[in-house]
């Protein structure tokens, strides 16, 4: 108990809401990291799972290809991706982290919108193409806003997925929330690891709840 | 009569016999050689090992064996006898009140009195150390005209300073604070990186940090062509390296354990140290050719 109290006290400090190492920046660090990172995913992620769910064209493949990317740890991609970003003259901290954060994105997001457009009613996008409705405009009129929701929980678990694991990137120098945990470990300094950890849950969990309230809206239209 | 005489021939002819093998024969204790899990341990344990070979000794190697939490108890229950040690380090490690101070004698002394309740006896330190130094790119050094630490104190204030995450620690005398207290020197920003590893010398080699906190052996200094700000308020302590070895090895001995480990400790300067970890970690040659050729070089084994 008196562990939880001084996490609240040093959540409460003032002092660690200001400057570089404040909680507003660090906040900030992680959430543009994390959506840049989810954004990246999606303009390929989509596009080609919209794509393979409409012709059902080479899906077994990619999709497989895609969940390498699940089964690579992330920690052994942000040692490659330090590597290649230092031998790019990219440095430390955000770019490498980017790097490893959207192999790590992409297989939610190119799966759910596969199954959002295969998982269509087959009746449905018959009827648009006998109205006259050229592929696009099944895909765009009928197939996406029909499987809306499944895309919108595919981006879900990806940002979800990122924000946790965006904390790898104080490992190689980058800012974020996780700072505070390699930092409070190095500094055997509990109450801050404690602190960003928690703080990363109240994130992960704040999207989760922002798409979910996404979805259900997405289903009423 | 006769007999009388035969004895004393035969004693003679023993006598002359002994002095025909070279003098008195010599007992050569057996000696075993430990190190800790890390290159510049390894190469150390090699350099006491071949000398101590080349001298009729009959060496077992224990290298790699872990941490100094495992070496050390290795070495006091015997089970190892003979270990290069960081004089500063071992100090602390001993007794974790002592202040071992910056200085190479002094610290050695420090030393000797925590060991002897141990049995073992720390023999001469070498001028090569292994311990915190602030380093900075050559055109860093040639902007600001940097070669010690104390030049640092006008201009910190525009550089950024990189290190392990535990530097701004206030239980971490010889980092960030001990910079303030020592130096005067407080830097604009500190960087949190790794302790003296690949991260340091990246964010250096990328200008990330100004002052990178790298280790005065580490091989990335001069291979990279940074230099090593020298510590002229001696804020750090003085961890020369030094062979640490059990009192009853030396008993057995007839002293020249002590004279043969002590010549390396005598040739063995920060230079020559960063030249065998160089060999060793960049140019990827194998500790004992290392070793061989370095002690060949010094001229203490032919």
């Amino acid at each position: 108990m008196s562990f939880l109290t001084s996490v609240a006290a040093w959540l409460a400090d003032g002092a660690h809401w200001q400057g570089a190492d404040g909680i507003p920046i660090r906040v900030l660090e992680h959430v543009e990291l994390s959506a840049l990172a989810v954004v990246v995913a999606a303009g390929v992620a989509l596009p080609l799972g919209l794509y393979l769910g409409h012709t059902g064209r080479a899906s077994f493949a990619a999709i497989n290809v895609a969940n390498v990317g699940r089964a690579i740890p992330s920690l052994a991609m942000l040692v490659f991706a330090l590597l290649v970003s230092i031998q790019i003259g990219l440095g430390l901290g955000f770019w490498p982290t980017l790097f490893a954060m959207v192999p790590l994105a992409i297989p939610p997001i190119l799966t759910n919108s596969f199954v959002a457009i295969r998982t269509t009613d087959r009746d449905i996008v018959e009827a648009a193409r006998g109205m006259g409705m050229r592929e696009l405009q099944v895909l765009r009129a009928v197939e996406l806003p029909a499987g809306l929701p499944i895309v919108l929980a595919g981006l879900r678990t990806a940002s979800v997925n990122v924000v946790a694991t965006a904390t790898l990137g104080a490992l190689v120098a980058g800012g974020g929330l996780g700072r505070y945990i390699v930092d409070g470990l190095a500094l055997q300094e509990y109450e801050r690891l404690f602190a960003g950890a928690l703080l990363v849950a109240l994130l992960a969990v704040g999207i989760e709840v922002g798409f979910g309230v996404l979805e259900r809206a997405s289903r009423h239209t | 009569m006769r007999r009388f005489l035969t004895v004393c021939f035969a004693l003679v002819g023993l006598v002359v016999a002994a002095c025909g093998g070279g003098g008195t024969p010599v007992v050569r204790p057996d000696v075993i050689v430990g190190s800790t899990n890390f290159y510049e341990q390894v190469t150390l344990g090699e350099l006491y090992a071949q000398i101590l070979e080349a001298n009729g000794y009959k060496v077992t190697r224990k290298f790699n064996l872990g941490t100094r939490e495992i070496v050390q108890p290795a070495l006091q229950s015997g089970q190892i006898q003979v270990l290069a040690e960081y004089v500063a380090t071992l100090v602390k490690f001993l007794d974790k009140n002592v202040d071992p101070t910056g200085d190479k004698a002094q610290a050695t002394k420090v030393l000797q009195d925590l060991l002897k309740a141990k049995s073992l006896t720390v023999l001469d330190a070498a001028d090569a150390t292994d311990q915190n130094g602030f380093v900075v790119t050559k055109e860093t050094a040639a902007k600001f005209n940097l070669k010690k630490v104390s030049d640092l104190t006008p201009i910190a204030g525009q550089l950024v300073l990189g290190g392990p995450p535990e530097c701004p620690s206030p239980t971490r005398p010889y980092c960030i604070i001990g910079l303030k207290d020592t130096y005067g020197i407080v830097f604009k920003d500190f960087k949190p990186l790794d302790a003296g590893g690949p991260l340091t010398v990246a964010a250096l080699e990328g200008k990330q940090v100004d002052v990178g906190l790298l280790f005065t052996s580490d091989p990335g200094i001069t291979a990279k062509g940074f230099v090593l700000l020298d510590d002229d308020k001696k804020l750090q302590r003085a961890d020369n390296i030094a062979p640490v070895v059990r009192d009853d090895l030396l008993a057995k001995d007839n002293g020249d354990i002590k004279k043969l480990l002590n010549s390396i400790s005598a040739k063995l300067s920060l230079a020559e140290l960063v030249d065998l970890n160089k060999q060793v970690v960049v140019d990827k040659k194998d500790s004992k050719d290392v070793a061989s050729a370095w002690l060949k070089k010094q001229g203490l084994i032919k």
